[in-house]
This record gives C-alpha cells, sequence and structure tokens, in this order.
C-alpha cells in the first residue's frame, strides 16, 4: 500500500519536481485518456464517496457499484472518525522536506493524505479549503481521480450549499445532490 | 427606649425622595462630531449603476448562482420567522408581489410604441405565459391550462421552475414550493392590470417521471373579473 500526501495552495509546485510525485504510477491508461471524456467513462468504476465534515463526522456515504461488501452505519461512522484522525497525523508528520515559499507567499500548509492505493482499490483525498473532505473510492485502474472528486465538490457546492434547507455540519440529505450525483457516477 | 426611635428616624429619612444631581457642564465629555456620510455601496469602475443604464433595453443577463444566493437568504429569512409551510409560502408570495406589478409596466415599455395593456382574459394570460417568462427567465412557460371542473381556474405549468434550480425540499415539508415568490409576482401583473385574483399558488406537478420539479401556478380569479369577461363576450367583443 501507498499514501500520497502533498502540499496546496496558490504556491503549487510543478509536477515534475515535487519531491513525492515520482510515486504516482505513470500508467498508459491514465495519459491515454487525458481529457477524452468518453473513454473516462468507459473505465469508471468508482466504488463510493464519503464526505467528513471538518469535526471528523461523517455527513454522506454513497456506494456506486454493485456486489459491494455491505457496512453498517457504525462502521462508516468509524472508518471516517478514524481517517479523519489518521488525516491530521499525516498532515504534521510528512516525510517531505519543507518547501520554500515564494517571496511574498504564506508556507502553503500540508494537505495530509492526498491518495493511498492498495491492489484492490484506490482512496482519493480532496480536503476543500473549509475543511471538509471527500473520500473518493475507486478501483485502481480509474483514471483521473483527481478531477472525479472535484467534480464531487462541484456537484457539492451547487445541490448543498446553494440549498436554503440544508444546515451546515449536518448530514447531506438533498435530493438534487443524489440525483446528480448519481447521473455523473452511476454506470448506465 | 431609645431603640425604636432611632429605627422609626431613620425610616423615615429613607423615604425621602433622592435629591437630582446638580447638572454641570465640566461634567460631560463631548460627543465626537459625526463623520460625514460614505455609502458602503461599491460602484462599477465606469461609474454606471443599474439606475444609469436605459430602461427600455434589457439587461443582457444576470448571474443564476448569484440570483441563488438571494433567494437562498430570503427563503432562510422566512424560515425562520414563520411556524408553517403555509406561511412560509404566504412570504414568499408577497415577496414577489411588488415584483409583479412593476413587471408589467416595465415589459410593456419594453415593447415599444405598438404594446396595449391586456385587456382581455386571454391576452392576460398568454402575455403571462409568453412575454413575462421571457422578461423573467428567458423562455416561455410550457403550458397553459384552463380547469375542466371551474371557469375562474387557470393553470400555468412550468416543468423546472428556474428559482428552484438549486432548491431541494426536505421531506417533513415537502408541501412547500419556493416557486410561490413566482407566483406572487403573477399575482402582482394580474392585480396591476385589473384582473383581480382570489390568489395565485404554486403547486407540485406530482407523478411526472420525466420532470421532478414540474410546478403548476394555480391563478383563482375574481368571480366579477369572470363576470366581466362573459358580458363582454356576449356584447360580441
Amino acid at each position: 500500500m501507498q499514501v500520497r500526501t502533498g502540499v496546496c495552495g496558490g504556491a503549487r509546485q510543478p509536477e515534475a519536481s515535487h519531491p513525492n510525485r515520482y510515486r504516482r504510477r505513470a500508467s498508459p491508461v491514465r495519459l491515454h485518456a487525458t481529457g477524452l471524456r468518453v473513454s473516462e467513462v468507459a473505465a469508471m468504476v468508482v466504488f463510493a464517496l464519503l464526505i467528513i465534515n471538518k469535526a471528523g463526522g461523517l455527513i454522506f456515504n454513497r456506494t456506486f457499484a454493485p456486489g459491494l461488501q455491505k457496512l453498517d452505519s457504525n462502521d462508516y461512522l468509524i472508518l471516517a472518525g478514524t481517517f479523519h484522525g489518521i488525516h491530521a497525523i499525516s498532515r504534521t508528520i510528512s516525510p517531505a522536506p519543507p518547501v520554500q515559499p515564494l517571496p511574498g507567499n504564506r508556507r502553503p500548509p500540508t494537505t495530509g493524505i492526498e491518495s493511498m492505493e492498495s491492489s484492490h482499490f484506490r482512496l482519493t483525498c480532496f480536503q476543500t479549503p473549509t475543511g471538509v473532505k471527500f473520500l473518493l473510492f475507486t478501483s485502481p485502474e480509474q483514471p483521473n481521480t483527481d478531477a472525479v472528486v472535484r467534480r464531487c465538490y462541484e456537484i457539492y457546492g451547487e445541490f448543498v450549499m446553494k440549498n436554503p434547507f440544508y444546515s451546515l455540519e449536518m448530514p447531506v440529505r438533498v435530493e438534487k445532490f443524489d440525483r446528480a450525483l448519481g447521473a455523473y457516477l452511476v454506470r448506465p | 427606649m431609645p431603640a425604636p426611635t432611632t429605627a422609626t428616624a431613620t425610616a423615615t429619612t429613607n423615604n425621602n425622595p433622592p435629591t437630582p444631581l446638580d447638572f454641570k457642564e465640566s461634567d460631560t465629555i463631548p460627543l465626537p462630531p459625526p463623520k460625514p456620510f460614505q455609502p458602503s455601496l461599491r460602484h462599477p469602475a465606469s461609474r454606471k449603476s443599474i439606475y444609469d443604464r436605459a430602461l427600455s433595453r434589457p439587461p443582457s443577463s444576470t448571474s443564476l448562482p448569484a440570483f441563488a444566493h438571494l433567494f437562498n437568504t430570503l427563503i432562510t429569512y422566512h424560515h425562520a420567522k414563520s411556524a408553517s409551510v403555509s406561511e412560509i409560502e404566504g412570504r414568499l408570495n408577497r415577496a414577489g408581489y411588488p415584483i409583479g406589478i412593476k413587471m408589467l409596466d416595465l415589459l410593456l415599455y419594453r415593447q415599444g410604441g405598438k404594446a396595449v395593456r391586456p385587456t382581455r382574459l386571454l391576452d392576460l394570460l398568454q402575455f403571462v405565459h409568453g412575454v413575462l417568462w421571457r422578461g423573467l427567465f428567458g423562455r416561455a412557460a410550457d403550458a397553459l391550462e384552463q380547469s375542466t371542473s371551474k371557469r375562474e381556474e387557470y393553470m400555468i405549468v412550468d416543468n423546472e421552475p428556474v428559482v428552484n434550480t438549486y432548491i431541494s425540499i426536505p421531506k417533513e415539508m415537502s408541501q412547500l414550493n419556493c416557486a410561490a415568490f413566482v407566483a406572487g409576482i403573477i399575482e402582482g401583473v394580474c392585480d396591476a392590470s385589473g384582473f383581480g385574483t382570489e390568489g395565485v399558488s404554486a403547486h407540485w406537478g406530482e407523478g411526472d417521471e420525466m420532470w421532478p420539479g414540474k410546478t403548476i401556478f394555480l391563478l383563482r380569479f375574481q368571480e366579477k373579473v369572470v363576470e366581466r369577461e362573459e358580458g363582454i363576450k356576449a356584447a360580441g367583443g
């Protein structure tokens, strides 16, 4: 299993010079599929999406592929809480050498775990500027997971944050969000 | 006995009204002079606000997320202030009403010299269905129907109201339709053009697989409006 952590913020390092980027697998699928929406959809196996609020509570979970092992809701809560803790630790013990900030910029904060890979799945974590975390579980062959999780964030921004009946930090029960997410991630 | 007499003496002194304080000029701190008024509104670089634009030309388009944010705030405010679903709808309806009254004049003005006020019921309904909808949402409404049971009821159908784009209603208040705001606008247009209504309301059109957000605006005209309309029709108008 390999874990990737990184830095974020305005002064993002170029891909090649980043100390951790060599771990990224340069699979031909990824290169081939960049920018090609059709092939992206064809190769897409997204297992699940979890959203964790900034206090570490699970506010949304949904599975997209059939035949997955069932977890009960308590297990999901434990998974979210545990990941939240590990993520917080990984922010402080990041082995990456400190990045020199550009003059006039603050040092970008470390983001913690960005992705985690095993032979059966890949976990992509995307943290928003307000501290909400999106965890996307995909197959390891899935290309462009960064783009997929960002699109999920966009859908969240549209239908959850612009909904007057959603209260912050509470579980997401928003009909249009479910529908839009289903239209994007469920394979036809 | 000396003790009780002293007690009564203190009681009488306590009952005396407090002496007013001497007012001295030197005791007060003068307030600083008020700062000159500076408007906090921001203006575009050209110093031209919406009021400087020509009224006859419609603005090209408005950002939907910006509108959604404003409408969101409106709903949150009225949601916090009201106790029931019907009260929220009533408040949204009243928020839209003055817009409708102004929209009638504005849209007629923008139509140019040949524009006429809708004076017949059908003209008014087509004005709402076409001109008003295009002026507000950039497209016509999806259907215009008359109730089969009641002669004073008409329905305007919108499959996907623009105002509801980002709004999902929670289960416990599933009857609420925030397009009540648009219903208020319609009511304002009808009242301003002299067709008094008993109320315009927004309802969910249920059982439509293709359009889950289908909304039906129910226009209930006053009895005298319908009678007047039939009188004109009988007179061959």
